[in-house]
């Protein structure tokens, strides 16, 4: 099995990247709506904390940030091959009125967002929930779209993509991962 | 079948004995995370929708069977209960036989108490397609008990190396303490017991458990002091075990002035349930400060979905295995 690595954005385009989305994120956003940044373990966690911060310095008004750990809302937990590990979901406000955007590193099939959307639901019930999405990968197989998305890339259903945000001692960077042909 | 390091990959739980600390750390940290779904307004979750778990429960039970019934269905599992008095082994037939017709009606999970030590281990065996939980066999184990207990313990002081648990009653007919002790040992925890000595049984020695005859010695310097229910049973049907009821709450009921003398001022008390109140535990001691029995109750419901959680994805691992991928 060979492995090719293509980055897709260097540290500081991912840097650029979420300042885009986070200026689309306030231009869109109703200010009377309190606004929740909503992080998708585990990739999504750290770019929803990023997002959180650079749509504070925007604002002057820190958006409430949560995580949500879909494992036991996977529509594959039963079929996949991957052992899942269960992580928390923490939403420290009560979702009721809020906007809700889904932070999550790469968007795929959708089913990923379709069991988040799940979730949040038992939580409470939003205002609103939309998605925010470092890369888009394309190969849905649920009629889910996301409405900030920070870079749309050609991928085959085989590879992978890997977000690494910028931090001490780490370059960070988008790379597409080649799977088997 | 042997678990893989930082995960749990058993089709079944039988007991805490051949579990490695690895697997038992796991257990009780995916427990954790349930525990804060217990805690949501909506406390259920799609996990196991359309997975079917019977309770086969052919020994009294309430506690353990309503904390598993309400695990399953927060995880959105079908449920289905045989208890002994509505069950054809009233008629004659074996756990065996039951087990296969259950089984031939393809549940995911049995869920099985019985009186039988090793009948959890039977049917794990002759029924490769099912999951089997032990609820309780015999005088043998109580794994979800001893991780429910285990949960309370790591949760309350932190730990289990250096600690010490003294465990204090019928150690003998006791699963409850068999499965205490067992995982505790994997743990690095130091384990004590302590009752007459008609109760406590050989071979302890080499679990590294040391046996005192007196709360005088077993409470000082202990972490825990895990209280048994004295099984009034036990007194009826002609056991010679201690001479009376009252003689047993002299000397080995736990009251406040006993652990004020010889426990540390932070020891936690633990019950499985149900206490007799006024035998082994002084009646207000129960909803006392010590007192961490209504936890441990708590943790129990968090406990077993861990478990079912579990064990099913433990076959599906298996399976996919034998897929050849």
């Amino acid at each position: 099995m060979t492995q090719n690595s293509k980055q897709i954005l260097d540290g500081e385009g991912v840097e650029r990247c979420l300042k885009r989305l986070a200026s689309e994120i306030v231009d869109d956003c109703d200010p009377e709506v309190p606004l929740a940044l909503v992080g998708i373990r585990s990739g999504g966690m750290p770019l929803a904390e990023r997002l959180a911060q650079l749509v504070e310095v925007a604002t002057n008004r820190a958006p409430s940030l949560g995580a949500i750990d879909i494992t036991l809302y996977r529509d594959d937990l039963y079929t996949g091959l991957e052992k899942p590990s269960l992580g928390e979901t923490v939403l420290p406000f009560a979702l009721d009125g809020y906007g809700v955007v889904l932070v999550d590193d790469v968007l795929f099939t959708g089913r990923t967002v379709r069991a988040a959307m799940g979730e949040l639901h038992d939580y409470g019930r939003p205002r609103w929930i939309r998605l925010a999405v470092l890369v888009d990968r394309g190969h849905r197989e649920l009629p889910i779209q996301a409405d900030f998305v920070g870079r749309r890339v050609e991928s085959k259903a085989s590879d992978r993509v890997q977000v690494e945000l910028k931090r001490d001692g780490v370059a960070g960077g988008a790379f597409l991962i080649g799977g088997q042909a | 079948m042997a678990g893989t390091s930082g995960g749990f990959a058993r089709k079944d739980l039988l007991g805490l004995k051949d579990l490695s600390a690895e697997e038992i750390g796991h257990l009780l940290d995916v427990a954790e995370q349930f525990r804060g779904l217990n805690l949501r307004a909506v406390k259920k979750v799609p996990t196991l929708r359309g997975k079917s778990v019977i309770h086969l429960f052919l020994e009294p039970s309430t506690r353990t069977k309503t904390s598993f019934d309400i695990a399953a269905k927060r995880l959105s599992a079908d449920t289905f209960s045989i208890s002994g008095s509505s069950s054809s082994t009233t008629k004659g037939e074996t756990l065996l036989d039951t087990a296969k017709n259950l089984a031939a009606m393809h549940p995911d999970i049995i869920i099985l108490r019985h009186k039988r030590s090793g009948g959890a281990a039977l049917l794990a065996r002759e029924l490769p397609h099912t999951s089997i939980v032990n609820a309780g066999d015999g005088f043998c184990e109580h794994p979800t008990q001893g991780l429910l207990d285990l949960l309370t313990i790591r949760r309350s002081i932190g730990g289990f190396r250096g600690r010490v648990v003294s465990i204090v009653g019928d150690i003998m007919h006791s699963r409850v303490a068999r499965s205490a002790i067992y995982g505790l040992r994997t743990l690095g925890a130091e384990v004590r017991v302590c009752g007459p000595r008609t109760l406590i049984p050989p071979g302890l020695d080499s679990l590294g458990v040391e046996a005192h005859d007196h709360l005088e010695t077993a409470l000082p310097g202990a972490d825990v002091v895990m209280m048994l229910r004295i099984q009034q049973e036990r007194l009826e049907r002609g056991g010679h075990y201690f001479p009376s009821t009252r003689e047993y709450s002299r000397i080995w009921g736990l009251n406040r002035s006993k652990l004020e003398r010889w426990a540390r001022k932070d020891v936690i008390v633990m019950h499985p349930g149900p206490v007799n109140r006024g035998v082994e535990l002084e009646p207000e001691l129960a909803d006392s400060r010590w007192s961490v029995i209504l936890d441990q109750v708590e943790n129990g419901v968090a406990v077993r979905m861990a478990v079912l959680y579990l064990v099913l994805g433990g076959e599906r691992a298996a399976r996919s295995e034998g897929r050849g991928q």
